[in-house]
């Protein structure tokens, strides 16, 4: 059983008031009752209250950054660097027209190289690491144990070990500027995080459905492609999110491999704004900004559940 | 189980091979490798080559238009009379150190407030997590370099009590700190594990302290600390693995140079300077394998130490 499954939905659990109400005194008249779970909650309100506020203030501080450079970014230039508040007299769309045609490509240019990378990223990973996770989750072969322990020492290797190489690698089959060393590794399920989460989801199907296809007469890929597969759709999304996420934000790959305008993902893009010309134009610059982080807020947004079973499960990001 | 604690369990799960199967692993054997190729590609070409290849590069002269000119030990005593080099560890360390504990601190704080049938617990984790899916991001650290800025967020807020703040960011005894701050901001992904790790104490535990007459405080050191040690265990190890490989919030920050005075000049930062700055491809894979044996020693000592403080259940 994987943690995936054992892990109760935190939405499922007790809220306080009924946690409350379930301890009050049971016997007695009604009246008495009410008076009960009325004196009870009162201790656990005033303290559900501080907690509240505690929260409140703390999620206030951590937002406030986010919030202020969305403001900003509807601010005249000169306003940005004398308005710490959140309030706004008109609504200044400038900023984002400005950014827009800032550098030598409008930024729909970057958002598409982008969008190029992150959808050919996904499938790499949806393709390459769910073969590799049916392998180690349901097939016996030899040196399973070695590879499994080598799968998992590859999460934890510091990509800087390989980047140099790799870096050689691809520029001698010149791949720089190119999007396919961004993408490659990918289809080769570099991404062992992934591989890890997916054993870990394969392992909670009851291999009795397998047996079944098999007695049935599927071969292995049948039973990959019709009843694993179908299966493990909570383990695709996120990882379907998380490769997402990462890959839009990423910006060291992006740096070493694209160096031509013409091939600048949005992390690089916005890096170049910035050395062309933050002094003048925060304002735009924030546009840009908000601009590059709505996709990932947007998945943040829907994809939100299953961000959260991938953390609380295998402690990806 | 995490990701660690079946690498640590790998051995222990050893018994023999029935006749049975025996004849499974014969019949899986192919199709096993053909599910794994592509994996077993990416090993190979894009993770256990270029490992070999860059402990060979360690030993070379390389800036990728002459052939590799074999050194032998000349990048590493390089390494060892590079002050830059020293100062970006100082860095790191100070990195790391203080801003791992800091975060983890944070996380278990905000997740032990957070725990227990609170009321819009949903709406509080989607506030607190979104910092950790946006803090590595370019647009993040922009907006950091302004908030931290002269006239930054930060001191228009502390004009408005009469404090002039100094320059967070270009003034070399606070910009580290500010990146720190950073790293302590995006405590979300942390905060989750622990969350998830709190749910697993059983409730009994806590009834029966509290039948014993256990205050809030020694239920929290006797009974959640010790119970919740497998997932500070698997945070901190995780912390300080991906902590030792930031880059992005610095060279954003810092403009790329690290700077002011190399106070933000992370060894991740030093490495890309070296290896795609200068070309000096010999001397960065050095620095890498010197950055590899650094995160193995810190994983390995808290794997050891990790046997006189976490508790496990079973």
């Amino acid at each position: 059983m994987t943690e995936l499954q054992t892990l109760p939905a935190p939405e499922k659990l007790p809220s306080s008031g009924g946690k409350a109400r379930a301890k009050g005194p049971k016997g007695g008249s009604r009246k008495r009752e009410s008076r009960g779970t009325l004196a009870f909650s009162r201790g656990a309100r005033i303290k559900a209250l501080a907690k509240h506020a505690v929260l409140i203030i703390a999620g206030g501080v951590m937002i406030y950054p986010l919030l202020w450079m969305v403001v900003s970014s509807l601010r005249p230039n000169d306003l940005i660097f004398r308005e710490p508040g959140l309030w706004l007299n008109g609504l200044e769309m400038g900023n984002y027209t400005d950014g827009w045609s800032a550098l030598t490509h409008p930024f729909g240019h970057y958002m598409l190289n982008s969008a190029i990378v992150v959808i050919g990223s996904i499938l790499g990973n949806l393709i390459s690491c769910s073969m590799a996770a049916y392998a180690f989750a349901r097939l016996q072969f030899s040196g399973k144990k070695l590879f499994f322990g080598v799968m998992l020492l590859t999460i934890m290797l510091p990509f800087h070990v390989i980047i140099v190489p790799q870096y050689i690698l691809f520029s001698q089959i010149g791949w720089v500027n190119t999007f396919w060393p961004l993408i490659v590794p990918k289809l080769l399920a570099t991404d062992a995080f992934f591989v890890f989460l997916m054993v870990q989801f394969i392992r909670g199907i009851p291999k009795e459905l397998d047996e079944a296809a098999r007695i049935d007469g599927a071969g292995h890929p049948r039973i990959f492609l019709r009843v694993i597969l179908p299966l493990m759709v909570p383990a695709l999304a996120t990882t379907t999110i998380f490769t997402f996420i990462w890959t839009w934000n990423d910006f060291f790959g992006a740096l070493i491999y694209l160096t031509d305008p013409e091939m600048f993902t949005v992390p690089v893009a916005l890096r170049a704004f910035v050395d062309s010309q933050s002094a003048t134009s925060w304002g735009s610059l924030f546009a840009m900004s908000i601009v590059s982080l709505l996709p990932v807020f947007l998945v943040f947004l829907f994809g939100q559940r299953f961000l959260i079973k991938g953390i609380a499960t295998t402690g990806i990001k | 189980m995490s990701a660690i604690g079946e690498l640590s369990s790998i051995s222990r799960r050893k018994g023999p091979a029935t006749a049975e199967e025996k004849r499974a692993n014969r019949r899986d054997n192919k199709a096993a490798y053909v599910f794994l190729l592509p994996w077993l590609i990416g090993l190979a070409a894009i993770t256990v080559g270029p490992m070999i290849m860059s402990l060979y590069l360690s030993f070379t002269d390389y800036n990728l238009l002459q052939p590799p000119e074999w050194v032998g030990l000349d990048n590493f005593t390089r390494m060892l009379g590079d002050a830059r080099l020293h100062n970006s560890l100082r860095v790191t360390f100070t990195y790391v150190l203080v801003g791992v504990p800091l975060q983890l601190a944070v996380a278990l704080l905000i997740a032990l407030v957070l725990d227990k049938g609170l009321r819009g617990l949903p709406f509080y984790r989607s506030i607190f997590y979104l910092p950790s899916l946006l803090g590595g991001s370019v647009a993040v650290a922009i907006l950091w370099k302004q908030i931290f800025g002269t006239s930054g967020l930060v001191n228009q807020v502390l004009a408005m009590f009469g404090i002039t703040g100094p320059g967070w960011i270009s003034d070399p005894s606070t910009s580290l700190g500010s990146i720190i701050l950073l790293h302590v901001w995006t405590f979300g992904s942390p905060m989750i594990i622990f969350l998830a790790g709190l749910r697993q104490i059983p409730n009994m535990y806590y009834e029966a302290a509290e039948v014993d007459g256990a205050t809030t405080l020694q239920k929290f050191w006797r009974i959640t600390l010790p119970m919740l040690s497998p997932i500070i265990f698997f945070n901190l190890v995780l912390q300080i693995i991906g902590s030792f490989q930031s880059f992005t919030q610095a060279f954003i920050v810092s403009g790329g140079n690290g700077g002011p005075s190399d106070s933000t000049m992370f060894f991740t930062l030093y490495l890309y300077q070296k290896g795609f700055g200068q070309f000096d491809m010999g001397y960065a894979s050095a620095m890498a394998w010197f950055l590899l044996v650094i995160i193995g020693a810190f994983t390995a000592i808290n794997f050891i130490a990790s046997k006189y403080w976490v508790f496990y259940d079973d």
